[in-house]
C-alpha cells in the first residue's frame, strides 16, 4: 500500500506543478461553454412548426410566411417530434392525418402560433392537445459534452501519452529495477488520473452553473455514477496505447487519430441526427457517445439508472475489454 | 575480501538476431569487491550489466545470487543505477527518495542518504534543474537506498567533469567501506584503477581477462613503456623493455632520435589497448 501511496501521491504533484497543463484542463472546458453558451444565445425570428402526415391543402397556416415548416418522414417517431415542442425546439407540432395539433403550455411562441392557426381558414377543423417543457439551450446539451470531451483528452493523454514518455525516457525501467509490481503502478497512475478527472469535471459543472444554471431534471447522484464509468473507460483505453507504444510521436498520433473521431462522432458539440446510418453506427461504437447519452437523459429529461441500461452496459463492458487487453499487452520496456 | 561470491554468471549469452551480444561469459563476484566491467563502447557490457540485474533475459545462461538462482527477493537485495534515466518531472529530489524509500521493507534513513550521497543543498531542487553532478549524485542515492547487498554503475561518471567524477568517486569508496559489493563498468581506465578490485576486459561479447589490476599489468608487462614519436623517415614506435638502459643504448646505437621520446609505466590503458587493438573511448 505505501508504494501506491507514494506513486499516487507523486504523480498527482507532477499534475499540478505542471502549471501549463494544469490551468489549461480547467480553464479550456469552461472558456468553451461560456464561448458556446454566448456564441448561441440569439434565438431566430422564425417560428418553427413540425408538420406529421402528407398535409392539408385546406389548412392557411401552413402557408404562413412567418413560420418555418420542418416536415416530418413517416418513420419519425411522433413522441420524438413531440419531445422537440417539450424542448422549445419547435413551437408547435401539427398532424395533418388526424387533423390535430400540440402546443407546449410553458412556450409563449406557442400562444403566438395557435392564434395564427386557429384564426385562419381550415384551422378551426383541428383539435388541440397540450405537451409541457421548460426550454432546452444548446449550453445544457453542451455541457456534458465538454465535460466528456475533457475526461477523453485528460485520460487519453495523461495516461495513454505520459506512460508512454515514462517508457521511452527510462523512468519505467527505473522502477522495474524496483520490487514495485506492474499492477501497482499502473494502479496509482489510473487512480490519480481518476481523481484529477472526476474532480475537474465537478469543477466545470459547477464552475459554469452558477452563471449558466443548466437544466438538471435527474439525480446529481446518478450523473456522478456515469461520470465515474465514463472516466473508468476512458483510462481502460489510455492504459491500452500505454501497455507496449515506445516512442511519444507514435503514441501522440494515434491518440490523436482516436480523439479526432470521437470529437466529431460522439454528439459532443452537435446532433448526429440526420447524419448517413453509417455515420450513426460508428458514433454507437463509441464510449463518449454513450457517456453523452446517459449524461443528457439524467439531465434533460430526468431519466433513472434503470433507464439508462444499455448506456451503461455499454460503457461497463468496453472498460472490462479495455482493461483486460491492457493487462495482457502491458509491458515495461 | 571473502570467499564466497555474491554473484556468479555461468555461460552468459544474449543475441539480438544474428548479433551476439554477449557470447559466453562466466565470471565470480566475492562479496565486498568492487568488480569492474572494462570495454570499448559495443562491448557488451551494458548487456551483460542488465542481464546480471534481472532487467535483460539471457538467451542462454544463468546468474546465481548468494548461492541462488534469481529470485522474487532480489529485487530488495540489489540497487541499480543505469546509463540513462530520466527522474520523475515536476518533484524534488527530497520527495523522489521518499518516493523510492516507500518501494523497500526495510530503506535507510533519510538522514543517511543525505549524508551519504551529499544531497543536503539540493533537497528542495526539480529533479529537471539539477546539474550532471548532482544528477549522478542523486541516481546513486536512488541506488542504495534499499541498503543494497550488490549495487551496479553503469557508467556512473562519463559526461561528468573531472571534479564531479572524483567527488563521485568518493561516494562509491563510502558506499564500499560499508562492505556494499560494487559492480561498475567504465569507459576511463584512472576510474577502474582508483576503484577496483577485480577487473574484467570485454570485448565482443567475451571476457578476455578477469583479475586484479595490478596482477593483470604483472602479466603482460614487464618493466617500462618506451614511446618513440614517428618520424619523417620511420613511424611511431612502442618498445616493452625490462631493462631501461639497454633499450635506450640500442636505440642510440641504431641512430634514432631520441627527442620527444616518452617512458612511462604500464597502466590499465596500455593494457586495454594491447588486448582490444583500440582505443577505450572511441
Amino acid at each position: 500500500m505505501k508504494p501506491f501511496i507514494a506513486m499516487f501521491k507523486a504523480r498527482t504533484m507532477e499534475y499540478v506543478r505542471d502549471r501549463g497543463s494544469f490551468y489549461w484542463s480547467l480553464l479550456f472546458p469552461l472558456v468553451l461553454v461560456f464561448g458556446f453558451a454566448f456564441a448561441f444565445n440569439g434565438s431566430s425570428s422564425l417560428f418553427k412548426v413540425g408538420v406529421l402526415g402528407a398535409g392539408d391543402p385546406s389548412l392557411a397556416f401552413l402557408k404562413t410566411e412567418q413560420v418555418q415548416f420542418l416536415t416530418y418522414t413517416a418513420e419519425t417517431k411522433a413522441d420524438s417530434v413531440l419531445d422537440k415542442l417539450r424542448h422549445h425546439s419547435l413551437d408547435a407540432v401539427i398532424d395533418t392525418a388526424t387533423k390535430t395539433y400540440w402546443v407546449n403550455k410553458e412556450s409563449k411562441n406557442s400562444s403566438v402560433v395557435r392564434l395564427l392557426l386557429t384564426r385562419q381558414e381550415g384551422g378551426e377543423s383541428y383539435t388541440e392537445q397540450q405537451v409541457t417543457g421548460q426550454p432546452i439551450r444548446y449550453v445544457d446539451q453542451l455541457v456534458p459534452g465538454v465535460i466528456g470531451m475533457n475526461m477523453m483528452f485528460g485520460c487519453l493523454f495523461g495516461i495513454g501519452f505520459v506512460i508512454v514518455r515514462y517508457r521511452k525516457n527510462g523512468v519505467l525501467k527505473r522502477l522495474k529495477a524496483t520490487p514495485v509490481s506492474a499492477l501497482e503502478f499502473v494502479l496509482a497512475q489510473g487512480v490519480s488520473r481518476f481523481v484529477i478527472v472526476i474532480l475537474t469535471s465537478i469543477f466545470v459543472y459547477e464552475g459554469t452553473n452558477l452563471f449558466l444554471h443548466f437544466m438538471m431534471k435527474g439525480s446529481y447522484l446518478d450523473l456522478l455514477l456515469v461520470m465515474v464509468l465514463g472516466t473508468l473507460s476512458m483510462i481502460a483505453l489510455g492504459l491500452v496505447f500505454a501497455s507496449r507504444f515506445k516512442n511519444e510521436e507514435l503514441a501522440n498520433g494515434v491518440i490523436n487519430l482516436v480523439t479526432s473521431p470521437m470529437l466529431l462522432l460522439s454528439g459532443i458539440f452537435f446532433s448526429l441526427e440526420g447524419s448517413p446510418v453509417a455515420l450513426q453506427w460508428v458514433s454507437q461504437a463509441l464510449p463518449i457517445t454513450h457517456f453523452l447519452q446517459a449524461a443528457r437523459a439524467i439531465m434533460l429529461e430526468g431519466a433513472g439508472l434503470a433507464q439508462l441500461g444499455p448506456d451503461l452496459a455499454f460503457l461497463t463492458l468496453f472498460t472490462a475489454a479495455c482493461f483486460g487487453l491492457a493487462a495482457w499487452l502491458f509491458q515495461w520496456e | 575480501m571473502t570467499a564466497i561470491p555474491i554473484m556468479r554468471v555461468e555461460g552468459l549469452k544474449k543475441r539480438y538476431g544474428p548479433v551476439h551480444a554477449v557470447d559466453g561469459v562466466t565470471f565470480e563476484i566475492p562479496q565486498g569487491v568492487c568488480f569492474g566491467l572494462l570495454g570499448p563502447n559495443g562491448a557488451g557490457k551494458t548487456t551483460t550489466i542488465e542481464m546480471m540485474e534481472g532487467i535483460v533475459t539471457p538467451t542462454e545462461g544463468k546468474v546465481i545470487f548468494q548461492g541462488h538462482p534469481v529470485g522474487e527477493d532480489f529485487r530488495k537485495k540489489v540497487g541499480i543505477q543505469f546509463q540513462s534515466t530520466s527522474l520523475p518531472e515536476f518533484i524534488t529530489v527530497k520527495e523522489t527518495l521518499e518516493l523510492f524509500r516507500s518501494f523497500y521493507p526495510n530503506p535507510r534513513s533519510m538522514e543517511q542518504i543525505i549524508e551519504i550521497c551529499s544531497l543536503d543543498d539540493i533537497l528542495k531542487r526539480d529533479n529537471q534543474k539539477l546539474s550532471g553532478g548532482q544528477r549522478q549524485r542523486m541516481l546513486l542515492a536512488l541506488a542504495i537506498v534499499s541498503r543494497p547487498e550488490i549495487v551496479f554503475l553503469d557508467e556512473p561518471t562519463t559526461g561528468l567533469d573531472p571534479q564531479a567524477r572524483r567527488n563521485f568517486w568518493d561516494l562509491i569508496g563510502k558506499i564500499k567501506a560499508e562492505g556494499t559489493t560494487i559492480v561498475l563498468t567504465t569507459h576511463y581506465m584512472d576510474e577502474a584503477e582508483q576503484l577496483c578490485d577485480l577487473i574484467a576486459i570485454m570485448d565482443h561479447g567475451k571476457i578476455l581477462e578477469l583479475d586484479e589490476p595490478h596482477k593483470l599489468l604483472h602479466k603482460h608487462f614487464e618493466g617500462a613503456l618506451v614511446r618513440v614519436p614517428a618520424t619523417d623517415s620511420a613511424a611511431a614506435e612502442e618498445i616493452q623493455s625490462a631493462n631501461l638502459d639497454l633499450t635506450l643504448k640500442e636505440l642510440l646505437g641504431r641512430g634514432v632520435n631520441l627527442e620527444g621520446l616518452s617512458i612511462h609505466k604500464p597502466d590499465l590503458e596500455d593494457l586495454f589497448i594491447k588486448l582490444t587493438g583500440s582505443s577505450l573511448r572511441v
